[in-house]
């Protein structure tokens, strides 16, 4: 197995922390809010206010389980477009109260079901984009397992994006990438290698801007570890982002992405 | 009684057959062409130079050429952002080659043709995508060209009218192809503070990556009729849901019920209403 397809099998691991995990560990008086005030609570993404260091946050991501019946109601991380909708409301919200928004990214994609496309999938990930890249508080961006295509960028748009180490992000996962391109699914393998989705490659694209480690020499690091340094590199990089002016955020969020 | 039975088949005798191929009724190529929507044979003069057919009023796809002659006035298209160079980020082989092939066939230097026009005696930025080019794919090219089309339409206060016609992000791109995705969407955003007008024409077919970013974002949203948009492909759906979708699931006519359509607007219209539409916002 190559290094790549060893990165997505990581992933997708169901061990992996997931976001209310990260949500308890690393901020303090987390509370969730729930739903899009249109159609329903999509749990798929779960989100609310913390605080990190003391400072207010408005944290989101996507919930993944660790088994089989929590991952079915959890829908595998994969949204519909109420989660969307969901998000864009508590960005909104944070927004209003000057609040830096911290996303965790897990999804292999918006799902793709027919009340996904009924209720507007393209749409609400075309809504998010848009108004992401005029929110006036700090986003900062943070793949935590799978970050698949369109799904994941609807969260991802952010003045900084990391990866963890084992996490990967892509334009579609390698099975579909295979089987567009080559008509093959079995040939994920090779897609992978050369699809360039993993945090490393990512970084050496500047897709991303830090990779949060998952091992040191070569030795996997427990969470409490990994944890730890994440909160520190999140203290850090709100410290930097909370000073700027909105107009500066926005410019910079727009000079992240138009540089591609 | 016998009178009036009726022989249950007609016997063709030898001498009806052709004697000869040289005899045989010869179509000349491109003469006629099958509808892909009602299946049936249409006399290629019949369709019109709108390429609608007679039979079902499907409306035919059309390359950014013919759409750009039936939109805008005569004479007044003046193409911009031709310069911009070709990527291949994942060094994805045969990549450029398999560009320039399409491109010598197409006569089209990317998906995506942008630049300036009057359309009904309105000035207004346009960029018309083309599903002949790799499926009207977006790539790093197609991305660049749009996000500069509306960077300058906002700075010289124009409206920007967007016909979409595309199959989505570009693979061979791979993450540098959603990328494009946000990159836009943000540029639209921009051009959208500014009190500026969007109006997007949804084409056959509107899908993925295309659908979940500009195609989505305008101030008004037209298609033409039967025209395929949707976010996730038909066949990817079915294989998760495991059931056979209907006939009408992503048609225009079934996203305008849902919600997500201004209008649809046959191609013989489309002008005028484009027209009208920018006339209203001056």
């Amino acid at each position: 197995m190559s290094e790549a397809s060893e990165i997505v099998v990581l992933s997708r691991k169901t061990s992996r922390l997931t976001a209310l995990e990260i949500f308890e560990e690393i901020f303090e008086n987390f509370i969730e809010f729930h739903g899009d005030r249109s159609f329903r609570d999509d749990k798929a993404i779960v989100g609310g206010i913390a605080t990190l260091n003391g400072q207010p946050v408005t944290v989101i991501g996507n919930q993944k389980g660790h088994e089989l019946t929590e991952n079915i109601e959890r829908n595998f991380g994969s949204p519909h477009p109420e989660g969307y909708r969901k998000a864009l409301r508590l960005m909104k919200q944070a927004e209003k109260f000057h609040r830096p928004i911290i996303t965790f990214i897990n999804t292999s994609g918006a799902y793709c079901g027919v009340q996904a496309e009924e209720r507007g999938q393209g749409e609400a990930i075309a809504r998010n984009l848009m108004e992401m890249s005029q929110l006036k508080v700090p986003i900062i961006s943070l793949i935590v397992g799978e970050g698949g295509s369109g799904g994941a960028l609807a969260l991802a748009m952010g003045n900084q994006v990391w990866m963890m180490e084992h996490t990967m992000y892509s334009i579609l996962s390698p099975e579909g990438f295979s089987s567009i391109l080559w008509k093959d699914a079995s040939k994920a393998d090779e897609a992978a290698e050369i699809m360039k989705l993993t945090a490393a490659d990512l970084l050496g694209l500047d897709i991303i801007d830090q990779i949060i480690p998952e091992t040191a020499q070569d030795r996997l690091l427990d969470n409490d570890t990994i944890l730890k340094n994440l909160k520190e590199k999140l203290i850090g990089a709100l410290n930097e982002l909370t000073p700027k002016s909105s107009s500066e955020l926005i410019e910079e969020r727009y000079q992240r992405f138009r540089k591609y | 009684m016998k009178l009036f039975k009726k022989r249950a088949f007609i016997p063709i005798t030898k001498s009806s057959r052709l004697e000869d191929e040289k005899d045989a009724a010869k179509v000349p190529e491109g003469m006629f062409t099958q509808c892909p929507n009602c299946k049936k044979s249409i006399y290629g003069k019949d369709l019109g130079s709108e390429k609608i057919c007679p039979e079902c009023g499907y409306t035919f796809r059309i390359d950014a050429n013919k759409r750009i002659e039936l939109t805008v006035d005569e004479g007044t298209f003046e193409e911009w952002n031709v310069d911009i160079a070709f990527k291949n980020p994942l060094d994805f082989p045969n990549y450029e080659e398999k560009i320039s092939n399409v491109q010598s066939k197409t006569n089209l230097h990317e998906a995506v043709v942008t630049g300036k026009a009057f359309i009904e005696g309105i000035p207004t930025a346009i960029c018309v995508m083309d599903s002949h080019f790799i499926m009207g794919s977006m790539g790093s090219v197609v991305g660049e060209k749009i996000t500069r089309t509306l960077e300058r339409a906002t700075k010289e206060k124009l409206p920007i009218v967007i016909f979409t016609a595309s199959g989505g992000a570009r693979m061979q791109e791979g993450i540098l192809s959603l990328m494009q995705m946000a990159k836009i969407s943000a540029a639209v955003a921009r051009h959208s503070k500014e009190g500026l007008l969007y109006i997007t024409v949804l084409t056959d077919p509107t899908t993925g990556g295309v659908t979940a970013s500009f195609a989505m974002q305008g101030d008004i949203i037209l298609s033409e009729p039967r025209a395929l948009v949707g976010f996730a492909g038909r066949r990817v759906i079915e294989q998760t849901i495991k059931e056979t979708l209907p006939d009408d699931f992503q048609l225009a006519e079934s996203v305008l019920k849902n919600g997500f359509i201004d209008k649809i607007v046959p191609r013989v219209d489309l002008k005028e209403t484009l027209g009208l539409l920018l006339k209203l916002h001056q």
